[in-house]
């Protein structure tokens, strides 16, 4: 067996006097669904953020796919590349067509030529199921349709692992599954994904591991089933309780 | 009537006046060809310093831009091709004018653009960047688009100021059109180049007015 796609070990982040990450260690294997849970400013994003250093961690070490992602002589443009990340809001270019927003990583890091851009481009919007929306912008497109092209725009650069934050948290109830739809076709091909989100059925059946986080810290972990059915704190069994509420 | 009609709208003067009156809107084409995007260019290079928010870099800059946007730019103008021969440069009126507006325009030009790259969302950043875009990469192809057209009602109503402080030059002797129409009038002993020039400065500004208030009312119903 390889080593983990992702290993991040002892991180600590702090803000000014804020103290958001005190030491997690998480480790995501090859072909892995991880799923992460726990209370609003837990630290879940910025956990994320700290894998692919939009957020400079305090201390600790990230490796992703073997590269040191801490190391200052490590090209992070290029390690970015392998690790795709999808975001609450979206974060489409307006400016641009869909074709646009998946291509421009394509062409200006990844090297293709136009011709060759547009073509992994258009496969990547098909792999999303909006082939026949390439070129409409963000401002056309349903909530739902702009989260898939951001999907695509990340899987468009064959990423190593995907990380996805509340990918489905701004959208109408009705489009959600849409977008589980795409997350669940992704892991049946093999992607490593990371996965910040509420979304208790789909977490069920297609997550490996649950890790639940509060305060900074990961307090368990486990299979879905033990951590929604059998969790072992009284801090995950509250949190649980209370999501299922809703 | 008759006497205002001499004075101001003489068409014998007009058309005695007219080859040195033409040669400064020429030169005012061009001043303002070379001010403008010099000016652009300086605001551009100050809003994407400002926009890298590091404290080091952060207070000089707000110094520089707070004090070229307080300096009259006359002032600024007579200055430089006052002083610069003392500092031994003989640089002419044309090149001092570049000087003067790259720094006073500039320091607009940067402030306009500067608000308009705040008004682009981080989270458009933070896409490009996590793709792997380079910062520059991320500022050339995904915030600066989305700036400018932010601010563009306001990067058009400075460059209509700029083209109108061309004027400026007249006083260093740069033969601009106001300078040339001001030396048809010494020449003619009547006032009606001078209207002339006010008349080209008209048409020439007019279409931008027009389009500007365009833009306006559209960002307006747009809210
Ligand atoms: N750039 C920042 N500067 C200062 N504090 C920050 C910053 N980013 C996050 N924080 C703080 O860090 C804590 C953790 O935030 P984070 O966004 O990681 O939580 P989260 O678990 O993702 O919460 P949510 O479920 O609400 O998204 C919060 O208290 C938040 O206010
Ligand atoms: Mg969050």
């Amino acid at each position: 067996m390889n080593g983990p796609i992702v290993d991040a070990r002892g991180l600590h982040k702090h803000f000014g006097a804020l103290h958001v990450l005190k030491g997690v260690d998480l480790r995501v294997a090859e072909r892995e669904l991880v799923f992460v849970i726990g209370p609003s400013g837990s630290g879940k994003s910025t956990l994320l953020r700290c894998l692919n250093r939009l957020e400079e961690p305090s201390s600790g070490s990230v490796v992703v796919d073997g590269i040191d992602m801490l190391d200052p002589r490590t090209d992070i443009n290029h390690a970015r590349q392998r690790i795709g990340m999808v975001f609450q809001s979206f974060n489409l270019y307006p400016h641009m067509t869909a074709l646009g927003n998946v291509t421009l990583a394509l062409r200006k890091v990844a090297g293709k030529s136009r011709a060759q851009a547009e073509a992994l481009g258009r496969a990547a919007l098909e792999r999303v199921g909006l082939a026949d929306r390439a070129e409409h912008t963000p401002g056309q497109l349903s909530g739902g349709q702009q989260q898939r092209v951001a999907i695509a725009r990340s899987i468009a650069l064959e990423p190593r692992v995907m990380l996805f934050d509340e990918p489905t948290s701004a959208l109408d109830p009705e489009l959600v599954g849409s977008v589980l739809e795409v997350m669940r076709s992704l892991r049946e091909s093999g992607m490593t994904m990371l996965v910040v989100s509420h979304e208790m059925g789909f977490a069920r059946n297609a997550a490996d591991r649950v890790v639940f986080m509060d305060e900074g810290a990961i307090v368990e972990e486990g299979p879905p089933a033990a951590i929604f059915e059998t969790p072992a704190h009284e801090r995950t069994r509250a949190f649980i309780s209370q999501i299922q509420r809703h | 009537m008759e006497a205002i009609v001499q004075s101001f709208f003489n068409l014998e003067i007009i058309a005695a006046s007219w080859p040195i009156v033409r040669a400064g809107l020429w030169n005012t084409v061009l001043l303002s060809l070379l001010v403008v995007p010099l000016g652009l260019l300086g605001g551009l290079m100050l809003a994407l310093l400002a926009s890298a928010k590091r404290p080091m870099i952060r207070w000089p800059l707000m110094a520089w831009v707070d004090f070229f946007r307080a300096f009259p730019p006359l002032v600024l103008l007579i200055l430089l091709f006052a002083g610069l021969p003392f500092a031994g440069l003989e640089l002419g009126g044309f090149v001092c004018v570049a000087i003067a507006f790259f720094l006073n325009t500039g320091a607009y030009y940067g402030e306009i653009l500067r608000a308009g790259i705040d008004s682009v969302p981080a989270g458009q950043i933070e896409a490009a960047r996590s793709t792997g875009l380079s910062r520059l990469q991320a500022m050339t192809y995904v915030v600066l688009p989305q700036a400018v057209r932010n601010v563009l009602p306001d990067l058009l109503s400075n460059t209509l100021e700029v083209v109108k402080l061309t004027a400026l030059g007249s006083v260093v002797a740069v033969p601009e059109l106001l300078y040339q129409a001001r030396q048809a009038q010494s020449l003619t002993y009547n006032p009606t180049p001078i209207v002339v020039a006010a008349i080209i400065y008209f048409v020439m500004l007019w279409p931008v007015v027009r389009l500007l208030s365009r833009l306006e009312n559209r960002a307006f119903a747009g809210r």
